[in-house]
C-alpha cells in the first residue's frame, strides 16, 4: 500500500523549520524536479553545488563547528560513494553530517530492504551497520521525522539520514 | 625548492587568528611548530577532503580567513574541489598545496603525473582569482603577507622537498581533544 506521496514543499518547510541553512547537493532525478529546483529559488536557504558527494560531507561537517546547521541532498549513488568520508567525519569523529539521499528506482510503497533494485536494497544495511539512525520519507506525514532526525543529529553530534522513497 | 618544516616556520610567525586546515604529514609537521594553535582543524581521516572542509568553515564563517595546507596526493583524490571552490567564491579562502610528489604516509610511491602535473594552472582554469607556484623559501617569506590578506579563493603550490621527518602524534590528531579545542576557539574568537 502507498499513501498520498509526499511533497516538496512538505519537506522543504521542515528544513527550514529544523534550522537548516545551508544545502549541499549533486543533482538527483528522483528530487530534482519536486525538491531541488524549487530549492534553488527558496531564499530561506543557500545552495550548494557539489561536484562529489563526498565533498558535501566535509562541508557539512565543517560547518557544524562554526555552529551552522547543513543538509546534504544527492542520490543513494552518491551516499555510497561517500561511504568514507561519512565513516571518518561522522561515524568517528563524531560531527553531524544529515544526509538526505533519494532512493532512485525504489518503488513506492515497497521497503528499500525489498526493492528489486540491488543497490537501492543494501542502503539501509550499511546505514544499520555504521549506526546511522534513517528514516523513510515517501508519504505525507513522513515529514515528521525531517526535524527530529536533524534536531538529534546535532544534539549527537552524529550522522543521520533521510530517505527518499519515491520520485518527487 | 623548499623544505616543508622551514615553510610552515615562517607561516607560523605570521598567522595571528587564521583557521589552519592541514593534512596528513602537513598535519603533523603543523602540530610540531605550532602545537598551541588552537585554530588549527586537522583535516585527517578521509584523504582529499580537506580543501572541502576549508569551503565549509569559509562559507560558515565569512569573517575568518581559512589556509588550507593540503597535500598533492591529497588534492588528486578530489580535484573536482577546484572547481566548487572557484563556483563559491570565498574571498577567505588560501589553498596551499605542499607538492613533494609523492604519497608521504603511505611509503613514498610517486602521485601520478609527477613533475608533469601544474597545479596552479588547474587551479586558474577552474576559476580561483589567482594561482601561483612558490619554489623558494625567499620567495615564499617575501609573498606571505600579502597571501593572508589578498582576496580569494587563491591557491598556491609550494615546490617541496623532504626535510627532517616530523614527529608523529596521531593521538592528538585523531582525538576528540583537537576538535573540541578548536571548535572552543573558534567560538571564542
Amino acid at each position: 500500500m502507498s499513501g498520498d506521496p509526499i511533497t516538496g514543499t512538505v519537506i522543504l518547510d521542515q528544513i527550514a523549520a529544523s534550522g537548516v541553512e545551508f544545502v549541499v547537493s549533486v543533482p538527483d532525478i528522483t528530487t530534482s524536479a519536486g525538491l531541488l529546483w524549487p530549492l534553488a529559488e527558496d531564499k530561506r536557504f543557500r545552495l550548494i553545488r557539489v561536484c562529489k558527494e563526498d565533498e558535501g560531507v566535509s562541508i557539512c561537517a565543517a560547518m557544524s563547528m562554526c555552529d551552522k546547521r547543513a543538509l546534504l541532498l544527492i542520490q543513494y549513488t552518491g551516499l555510497l560513494d561517500s561511504i568514507n568520508a561519512l565513516r571518518s567525519a561522522g561515524c568517528e569523529y563524531k560531527m553531524p553530517v544529515c544526509v538526505m539521499a533519494g532512493l532512485l528506482a525504489k518503488e513506492p510503497g515497497v521497503p528499500p530492504t525489498q526493492s528489486k533494485s540491488f543497490g537501492v536494497r543494501i542502503v539501509e544495511p550499511i546505514l544499520d551497520a555504521m549506526n546511522i539512525p534513517h528514516a523513510l520519507l515517501e508519504d505525507l506525514g513522513d515529514e515528521r521525522h525531517i526535524r527530529l532526525s536533524i534536531d538529534r543529529a546535532y544534539a549527537q553530534s552524529y550522522p543521520t539520514a533521510l530517505l527518499i522513497g519515491r520520485q518527487m | 625548492m623548499m623544505r616543508r618544516d622551514l615553510c610552515f616556520k615562517i607561516l607560523a610567525a605570521y598567522v595571528r587568528n587564521e583557521i589552519i586546515v592541514p593534512v596528513y604529514q602537513a598535519a603533523q609537521e603543523w602540530h610540531g611548530i605550532s602545537p598551541d594553535y588552537a585554530l588549527t582543524y586537522y583535516s585527517i581521516g578521509a584523504m582529499g577532503q580537506a580543501s572541502s572542509c576549508a569551503l565549509g568553515l569559509a562559507l560558515a564563517r565569512p569573517d575568518r580567513r581559512i589556509v588550507v595546507l593540503d597535500g598533492d596526493g591529497s588534492l588528486l583524490m578530489n580535484l573536482g574541489t577546484l572547481v566548487t571552490i572557484a563556483s563559491q567564491k570565498p574571498a577567505n579562502l588560501l589553498h596551499f598545496v605542499c607538492e613533494n610528489g609523492m604519497y608521504e604516509a603511505n611509503g613514498g610511491h610517486p602521485i601520478p603525473g609527477r613533475d608533469r602535473v601544474d597545479f596552479a594552472a588547474m587551479a586558474r582554469a577552474a576559476g580561483y582569482v589567482r594561482a601561483d607556484t612558490i619554489a623558494t623559501l625567499e620567495d615564499f617569506e617575501a609573498k606571505i603577507p600579502g597571501l593572508l590578506k589578498e582576496p580569494g579563493p587563491v591557491f598556491v603550490a609550494l615546490k617541496l622537498t623532504a626535510g627532517p621527518p616530523p614527529s608523529q602524534d596521531y593521538l592528538f590528531i585523531h582525538g576528540a581533544a583537537a576538535r573540541a579545542t578548536f571548535k572552543a576557539a573558534l567560538r571564542q574568537s
